[in-house]
């Protein structure tokens, strides 16, 4: 005991002052929704995996193809059916004179188009039309299924019936139907100044943009119906209400926010869906326009010569897989994150 | 047009429910001076809540109004539109719920939800509003207000949120304050500071409160005048002297009775009321009350009394005060014995 009385300093013993004391008190800064599931997302390997392939898929099919050195549609003479890496003979004569020749990773299809860039803008349509499409179903679904949650009763009813209705119809069929009945109107309406854009996208996609508005939303409306039905109930809500706010105003401001979670996660896992439908449609030659190719396309293309050139059928068939699996798995690692529900 | 601020006349309110009629108030009549405090204590199921939230014009579905007059500042509530309603919903009129835990939206700070009411009702920008919030929250004395302002609902404690609350339905300065059961969810020791905090604002702001509870010890600090409420029905009203020392109704008196006093020498047991509540879907002819009472007479099963007024300010439903009367006028011995034994 008197040992350790040599080793006390007296001095430790004197109040501390204000200033000293200013240093511990550290208040923890707050960690709100999106703070918070950030951090769980990025403690997920998995997700944080496939959110790095998709920045990159993303970046290879937005990107990289303004810088290319060919185009999707050109058509380079000679050098068709190229292998992978293989110069035509009129490359390789450029080569020997000095001229630099940017080679075919992929090779070439049967027209002579540079088959890596095809596949790039492939993704590309791909993805905007999935990206797109699940745009318009976040938005007419979200809007339906919470006017339908919040006011409940007759309306609720009436409008549900409808979404059981729209359930029923087959979509490839309605598909195939619109894209026959809108074909002359849209082409008409094309022509006409401030509709050139129609040309562009094609007639076929537009009609796939429509089967999407019109049938594919009531999945998410009836998701987001049953969030609503449960919030709905919530003390805050009538708080709300007490306060004045009108009943527009509850469902953007109180109701569809405390959905957000829900509503990034279903339309994260909405996008692969998507791609996958334009994918099937346009292998079925039901999607986009030649000579603009969309993942499905190539791969239907690539069938009828599947024996010579196997690799045509591997580059789309792997970016659809590749893209619709990094979605989904970074959908899932969302959902961990975001759903409260599954919060530890 | 009648002098009050708030004045219910005969109201009748019943939620249409599978079951039935649910006949939740009958023949309400209720009224508030400016800058008054009203308790209404009652049971649970006798209809305070629902007089509250009928004079916001917030009844919950399947309810509905079928009969009576609710005015405030002379103006009729019950014909207003959902519009006109709204302007009055946290701007005149004010609500503070029971569960502070759940009347806060989680995904918004609390700056947030204090300007949000701002804004509803003045033409303020956001900076007014959010500087308007730092006010309130030192009003509602909410230390360090600009850090406060910033967090998130669940990082306060439940008196704090009850505070907030406080300071939400104050942004506009209300004439009234409907307090619905504001210390209920709370410690006993944070509940005396709420209600401190509450009379407290009252004098500075001059407003008038209605304070719906089932705590006879919080009316008797608070309230200026008292309505006891059973089955939907008010059965006795008055100023808290004469609700608390010369009570006319049985049913007070068994409250009374109930509530634990320091005072007594022995350690007596409380004595509760026997029996339970009236069911509502079917509503006696009678008094309701009378099934549970231990003065109940004959006519009592039969028709519901009328009020007596038992001086200026207070006023009961009770047979008792007509037996009282007639046996008075008739000087009959036995009457007054009765009379004796029923005040007891």
């Amino acid at each position: 005991m008197a040992k350790l009385s040599f080793q006390l300093n007296a001095d430790d013993f004197l109040p501390a002052s204000a200033s000293e004391k200013e240093s511990l008190v550290v208040m923890r800064e707050s960690v709100g929704f999106w703070k918070d599931g950030f951090r769980r997302l990025k403690r997920n390997k998995i997700a944080m995996v496939s959110l790095v392939v998709v920045i990159l898929v993303l970046f290879i099919s937005f990107v990289i193809p303004q810088f290319y050195p060919y185009t999707y549609e050109q058509q380079i003479r000679g050098s068709e059916n190229l292998a992978p890496m293989q110069y035509s003979q009129t490359e390789l004569t450029t080569m020997e004179t000095g001229g630099k020749v940017f080679p075919h990773i992929l090779g070439t299809d049967n027209l002579g188009r540079d088959y890596a860039i095809r596949v790039m803008m492939g993704s590309r349509v791909s993805l905007v039309v999935g990206i797109i499409a699940s745009v318009l179903i976040l938005f007419i679904g979200s809007l339906y299924g919470s006017i339908a949650g919040y006011f409940g009763g007759w309306v609720d009813l009436v409008m549900m019936r409808i979404v059981d209705m729209i359930y029923t119809v087959p979509d490839i069929l309605i598909i195939i139907l619109l894209s026959v009945a809108m074909d002359q109107p849209l082409k008409a309406l094309a022509v006409k100044p401030g509709f050139q854009w129609i040309q562009v996208v094609g007639v076929n996609l537009i009609s796939i943009f429509v089967v999407f508005a019109l049938l594919y939303w009531v999945g998410m409306a009836r998701i987001v119906r049953s969030q609503i039905l449960i919030l709905k109930e919530q003390e805050y809500v009538t708080a709300a209400k007490a306060l004045g706010a009108s009943s527009g105003r509850i469902i953007r401001k109180h109701l569809l926010k405390n959905c957000i979670g829900t509503l990034i996660v279903t339309t994260t896992l909405q996008i692969p869906s998507s791609i996958f439908t334009e994918s099937f449609l346009s292998f079925l030659g039901l999607g986009v326009n030649a000579p603009m190719p969309s993942l499905g396309s190539l791969a239907s293309a690539a069938l009828n010569g599947m024996n010579s050139y196997p690799y045509r059928l591997f580059a789309p068939a792997l970016a659809i897989s590749l893209i619709i699996l990094s979605f989904n798995l970074l959908g899932d690692g969302l959902r961990d994150a975001f759903d409260p529900k599954l919060k530890d | 047009m009648s002098g009050y601020l708030v004045d219910i006349k005969n109201e009748r309110l019943s939620f249409f429910t599978p079951a039935g009629e649910v006949k939740s108030l009958n023949d309400v009549s209720l009224h508030v001076k400016e800058k008054e405090v009203l308790g209404i204590v009652g049971e649970s199921g006798s209809g305070k809540s629902v007089t509250a939230y009928s004079l916001m014009g917030l009844t919950a579905y399947p309810g509905r109004l079928i009969g009576g007059t609710l005015e405030f500042d002379g103006k009729r509530i019950d014909q207003m539109t959902e519009k006109e309603m709204r302007k009055i919903r946290g701007n005149e009129i004010s609500i503070i719920f029971q569960d502070p835990m759940t009347s806060l939206n989680p995904v918004y700070t609390i700056g947030n939800q204090i300007a949000e009411a701002v804004l509803l009702h003045t033409d303020k920008t956001r900076a007014q509003a959010a500087e308007r919030a730092k006010e309130l929250l030192t009003l509602v004395g909410i230390n360090e207000p600009e850090k406060r302002l910033k967090q998130y609902p669940h990082e306060l404690s439940g008196g704090m949120r009850q505070r907030v609350m406080i300071a939400i339905a104050l942004a506009c300065e209300p004439k009234l304050l409907i307090a619905d059961e504001p210390t209920t969810a709370l410690d006993v020791t944070i509940q005396a500071q709420i209600l401190e905090l509450m009379m407290d604002l009252k004098e500075k702001l001059g407003m008038a409160i209605i304070m719906i509870t089932h705590d006879l010890g919080v009316v008797a600090n608070m309230c200026d005048r008292i309505a006891v409420m059973y089955a939907g029905k008010v059965v006795e009203s008055g100023t808290t002297d004469d609700i608390f020392y010369r009570p006319g109704h049985e049913y007070t008196k068994g409250l009374l009775r109930s509530i634990p006093k320091l005072n007594e020498k022995e350690h007596n047991r409380l004595i509760p009321i026997e029996g339970s509540p009236v069911d509502m879907l079917n509503p006696p002819a009678g008094c309701p009350f009378a099934p549970r009472c231990k003065s109940c007479m004959k006519i009592c099963l039969r028709e519901m009394p009328e009020y007596t007024d038992l001086s200026d300010t207070h006023y009961s439903a009770c047979w008792l005060h007509q037996k009282a009367e007639f046996a008075a006028a008739r000087k009959h011995p036995a009457g007054i014995d009765a009379q004796k034994a029923g005040q007891e």
